[in-house]
């Protein structure tokens, strides 16, 4: 908790994305409803709601994995339209980590944290394996080098699909349910990875109902149902004293 | 690594049980287990018995093998003497017949580097530039027509030459197009999807000879007075629109299997689509189907023999104008067999060479 102050005071206040009354469809379906959200650089926040409430599409429309129909949005002071160019720059600097962590099976665990850097920055293969062993030793799995993404469990995998995006020195990570195809056993070598990013003052958007890493982490909850934003508050406040009807009958459902 | 010393222990005590291993055990397990298998395994060793040794006699005993025909046609076993007095014309046809050191030039120019290129690990950017340089080279060769080499016309490249011509011309380019039509076929470009889906289509409801037919007969009606185009060149060129669409269909399947997930994660770091596909989705795609991609290759090598009916000497056609030679009519058995020899040895190559690089990138 006092890790978390501490870095908030450090907080500087440009917003490195922001989303202003954004709305999307999957044909008719409305999936998205005014979507408003700013977020600082060095910011953490944790959006946490029911199955389908639209949690993980939003993320996705971030990096344009998925496209908004109305409304904003604007990362790195780039403001994400058709132009492909300017998709590709935001995401390489918008890094994100997958729930099914969808690593490249074909290529070694070096190989696919290198590929990023080499293809996409232009670095030096040389520069590209020293960062990338750097940043696996951070993850705890240097020794898994040059095995293939197989041969690892789903801990490992998790924790190398988070060296390979930090590889690209992101200016953003987003993490779509990191850890709920996960062995029981096996989350906290996760959470750990990530809570020590955030302890390094990475900006995050986090989509999860680990209400641990929350509480330690989070400068902000962000409570989603049916495509909404329906309430967001620190995480104290959230989880002591939910505003929402919908909030509290979602925290009663998984607190218990 | 820490529990290797565990299992070597416990292997070492425990030997599998006597009966299930040697010759005896072997046959038991593999040949008599159970009625039905016995009558089975007696069956076919009572036909072998039955065909294996008179062939042999046929085949190797009674046969001759550098005779005048007229001796043949007294032998009671095979004339191999067909394939031996006319061997080169055969292989090389209306090749001019004091230059036909140069298709042997070729062809051996042909194998060393396919023996050379056998290895994955062998697989570089220099090897890369060399074949084309290779291929550009054994065409000069049969070619001629500078240096001290006299220009010997395509019309006149008759026999193996020809056929493997065809095959390696028409699949190289075939595999490359083909891969293209797939990607083509799913873009989410409407023109160049609805393009590549004609194109596809439109080839696979039409039979190969049809094509070859169109490309000898009818594309010269097209063309302007005065221009034509090489005769090989047209069946070549027929033969890889012909086999490219089948890929195409095969290839598409295989990027089908890849999962949505590795598209995104590529597209996440910021790769842009051509790095996608070549640098993670091809990659996977293409490894999956090499059995089904190298089932179209073998019978795209086999059906070069269609360009027959075009009135090109292929193989086949060298060795049915052979047969056609009073002289040697009726020995075609032994003609054919030898032709189709070559043809499996192609063929064997192929799918032999599939399966080691399918294991070679296995992950
Ligand atoms: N590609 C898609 N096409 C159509 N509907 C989709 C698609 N992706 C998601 N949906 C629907 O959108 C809703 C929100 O999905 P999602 O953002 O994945 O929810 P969450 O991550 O909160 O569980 C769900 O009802 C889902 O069925
Ligand atoms: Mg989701």
């Amino acid at each position: 908790m006092n890790d978390k102050i501490e870095s908030q005071e450090k907080l500087s206040d440009s917003p490195i994305i922001q989303i202003i009354e954004m709305h999307k469809w999957f044909g008719d379906f409305h999936v998205l409803r005014d979507i408003n959200l700013s977020v600082n650089k060095g910011e953490r926040i944790v959006i946490c709601g029911p199955s389908g409430s639209g949690k993980s599409t939003l993320i996705r429309c971030i990096n344009r994995l998925e496209e908004h129909q109305r409304g904003r949005i604007i990362v790195d002071n780039i403001e994400l339209t058709n132009d492909i160019k300017n998709v590709e720059k935001i995401r390489a600097e918008v890094g994100m980590v997958f729930q099914h962590f969808n690593l490249f099976p074909h290529l070694t665990i070096l190989d696919n944290l290198t590929l990023g850097p080499i293809w996409v920055r232009k670095t030096p293969r040389a520069k590209a394996e020293d960062m990338a062993m750097y940043y696996l030793e951070k993850v705890h799995i240097a020794e898994q080098a040059k095995k293939f993404p197989g041969q690892l469990s789903g801990g490992q995998q998790q924790r190398v699909a988070i060296a390979r995006s930090l590889c690209m020195k992101p200016k953003v990570m987003l993490f779509d349910e990191p850890t709920s195809a996960l062995d029981p056993e096996m989350v906290k070598e996760v959470l750990d990875v990530m809570i020590q990013l955030a302890q390094e003052g990475m900006t995050m958007l986090v989509v999860s109902h680990e209400m641990g890493f929350a509480r330690s982490v989070a400068h902000r909850v962000l409570f989603m149902d049916f495509g909404q934003i329906l309430e967001q508050n620190t995480p104290k406040e959230f989880f002591s004293n939910p505003q929402h009807e919908r909030s509290k009958l979602f925290l009663s459902q998984i607190l218990h | 690594m820490e529990t290797a010393t565990i299992s070597v222990a416990a292997t070492e005590e425990i030997k599998p049980p006597l009966t299930g291993i040697g010759v005896i055990g072997w046959a038991r397990k593999n040949l008599f287990s159970g009625k039905f298998n016995t009558v089975l395994t007696l069956l076919i060793l009572f036909a072998l018995v039955k065909t294996v040794p008179p062939f042999i006699r046929w085949a190797f005993v009674d046969s001759l093998w550098s005779s005048e025909s007229q001796a043949c046609k007294e032998a009671a076993g095979a004339c191999w003497s067909v394939v031996t007095n006319n061997f080169r014309f055969i292989l090389f046809g209306f090749y001019p017949y004091d230059q036909q050191w140069r298709p042997i030039l070729a062809i051996a120019l042909l194998v060393a580097f396919v023996i050379y290129s056998h290895s994955r690990r062998r697989w570089n950017k220099n090897l890369l530039i060399a074949w084309p340089l290779g291929l550009a080279l054994m065409g000069i060769i049969m070619h001629g027509g500078i240096f001290f080499l006299p220009e010997v016309e395509t019309e006149k490249w008759s026999g193996i030459s020809l056929t493997l011509l065809l095959a390696i011309f028409g699949l190289s380019a075939a595999y490359p197009l083909g891969v293209i039509l797939a990607l083509g076929r799913r873009s989410r470009l409407p023109a160049i999807k609805a393009l590549s889906v004609v194109y596809i289509e439109l080839i696979r409801g039409v039979p190969l000879i049809s094509m070859l037919f169109m490309a000898s007969v009818m594309l010269p009606l097209f063309l302007p007075e005065g221009i034509t185009i090489d005769k090989i060149l047209r069946a070549q060129v027929a033969i890889i629109l012909f086999t490219a669409a089948y890929i195409a269909e095969v290839v598409r399947g295989g990027l089908q299997a890849i999962p949505r997930g590795q598209y995104e994660a590529a597209e996440a770091l910021g790769l842009s689509y051509y790095q996608k596909m070549r640098l993670i989705v091809l990659p996977q795609a293409l490894k999956t189907v090499i059995p089904p991609t190298v089932s179209i290759l073998i019978s795209a090598f086999k059906d070069t023999s269609l360009v027959v009916i075009i009135g090109l000497f292929d193989l086949l056609k060298t060795t049915h104008v052979t047969l056609s030679n009073p002289d040697w009519m009726g020995f075609s058995n032994e003609a054919y067999i030898f032709t189709a020899m070559i043809y499996f040895v192609g063929c064997f190559f192929m799918s032999n060479f599939s399966r080691r690089l399918e294991a070679q990138l296995k992950t």
